[in-house]
């Protein structure tokens, strides 16, 4: 078998990620961090202020990654949603369940960053246009994911029926990236895409990339936490975990 | 034992599930109680000035015809969860998609039907000007059905819990907010002299998507609530 597909096949394994994930999670904070300390300098220091908005427009370099992440880890639940009830892999519930939490926390983060932002250049903390209701919508999907997930008692079949909810909700995604073109919104248009050439100044561009892949590295890092502790759980009866864990119940007898 | 046919079963089944409304008729006015007395609570509330009533008038019959519809989703397979009826719906050897179809066309003809029914009284009560009465109708008629199944889906999920009322409204309503801004929007394009065709065939446009995806849908919901 190719290499790279019998590797992708092994990662399907609980233990053999549960090892994975523990390798991988101190580079994954590692990078993060040094990202993002190399990117709030950018943003902070280098990038030149805004010819309209001032220095309050470097909020930017918080909202949009989070906003990015919010929509990357929404995708990245209902994909692995998807895995999950087609194929019943029990590491693609783990993971999908493991994400929610993590894109409801950027989006929360995208919707406070955002009101700030919008005090001072539009005058108003929130107004009903359709970015920010679509973001709110997508708020609320991840809490009813969240919910779900937690109200039914069978964790297998509670992750399931929540990723079965995270499917129907991608229809809002479309909506939330294209809400400023299909609109005539109050939030300004889509300025960087990665097909095409972006409407923003190279010097105020890179620290943006260069937190976009912090946050994206804090996801994986976070969301392997996450799975690494589910599967922990999920498995508890398991021989693997508990060759793992030290084992004090039986010394006794 | 030989099964019947598909269309048989459907009929069956939908002559059930009125005969079971009909012997409980005082439990299906609940819905119009309750939109009738949240319309009611707005000019309490905001004062009887024709003018402020008659500005908000569509979008409150429509919430409260929403929340309406949203209390009575969770009873829809409740009683069939109780005596047995739904796992044998799901074991059937009819398409379980169809079948729940009919309990959806089933949930809306007594649900949202009389809500329809009544929304001229509940125009009347806020003063709604009366040339936007039609287009009311018109916008309540296509949202209404799209609740029932896009909330189909989301009983499904939650059928077998025990409190799912809470749970419920916070996944039906970020999903039914689209047809809310739409059917609304209409009534208020209508009511301002603007033209109100396009939100209306938007609305219509998704209805079709949803009749035929919902009942699909949530019979593959239904599947992973029972397995």
């Amino acid at each position: 078998m190719n290499p790279l597909v019998l590797w992708f096949h092994k990662l399907g394994s609980p233990p053999y990620f549960y090892s994975f994930a523990g390798r991988w999670i101190p580079w994954l904070y590692g990078i993060a961090l040094v990202a993002a300390a190399f990117g709030f300098y950018g943003a902070l220091f280098t990038a030149p202020a805004d010819y309209q908005q001032g220095d309050s427009f470097r909020i930017m370099y918080v909202h949009v990654p989070c906003a990015w992440m919010g929509l990357f880890a929404y995708l990245f639940m209902a994909v692995n949603g998807f895995i999950a009830l087609v194929w019943r892999i029990k590491l693609s519930e783990t993971l999908a369940m493991a994400s929610a939490p993590i894109g409801a926390a950027f989006t929360f983060i995208t919707l406070v960053t955002g009101s700030l932002w919008g005090k001072p250049t539009w005058g108003t903390w929130w107004t009903w246009d359709a970015r920010l209701t679509s973001e709110l919508v997508l708020l609320f999907l991840y809490f009813g994911v969240i919910g779900l997930y937690h109200a039914i008692e069978d964790r297998r079949q509670a992750a399931r029926a929540a990723a079965f909810l995270a499917l129907i909700g991608v229809v809002n995604l479309p909506i939330v990236h294209y809400s400023v073109i299909w609109w005539n919104t109050l939030h300004q248009g889509q300025t960087v895409s990665l097909i095409g050439p972006s409407k923003i100044a190279p010097s105020m561009l890179w620290p943006l990339l260069t937190l976009a892949i912090a946050t994206h590295m804090y996801f994986f890092a976070s969301l392997f936490a996450r799975a690494r502790v589910a599967l922990l759980e999920l498995e508890s009866g398991k021989e693997w975990v508990r060759a793992l864990l030290p084992v004090t119940e039986t010394s006794h007898d | 034992m030989k099964p019947g046919t598909t269309s048989s079963a459907c009929i069956a089944l939908l002559r059930r599930d009125l005969l079971l409304v009909w012997r409980r008729r005082g439990d299906a006015l609940n819905p119009l109680l309750f939109a009738i007395i949240v319309v009611a609570l707005f000019p309490l509330a905001l004062g009887p000035e024709t003018t402020v009533l008659a500005r908000i008038a569509a979008g409150t019959i429509f919430v409260a015809v929403l929340l309406a519809m949203l209390l009575s989703l969770d009873a829809l397979f409740r009683s069939d969860l109780e005596d047995g009826s739904l796992e044998q719906l799901v074991v059937s050897p009819h398409p379980l998609a169809l079948l729940i179809g009919c309990k959806i066309f089933i949930h809306w003809l007594t649900t949202a039907l009389p809500l329809i029914v009544i929304a001229p009284l509940l125009a009347q009560l806020l003063q709604l000007p009366s040339q936007v009465l039609p287009v009311l109708m018109i916008a309540l008629a296509l949202a209404t059905p799209l609740l029932s199944l896009i909330g189909a889906v989301c009983v499904a999920l939650t059928v077998g819990m025990r409190r799912s009322g809470m749970l419920l409204t916070l996944l039906v309503l970020p999903l039914i907010v689209p047809a809310l801004i739409f059917g609304a929007g209409a009534c208020n394009a209508a009511q301002d002299g603007f033209a109100y065709s396009a939100p209306l065939l938007w609305l219509a446009a998704w209805l079709v998507l949803s009749i035929i995806i919902a009942p699909l849908a949530a019979a593959a919901a239904l599947k992973i609530s029972l397995s």
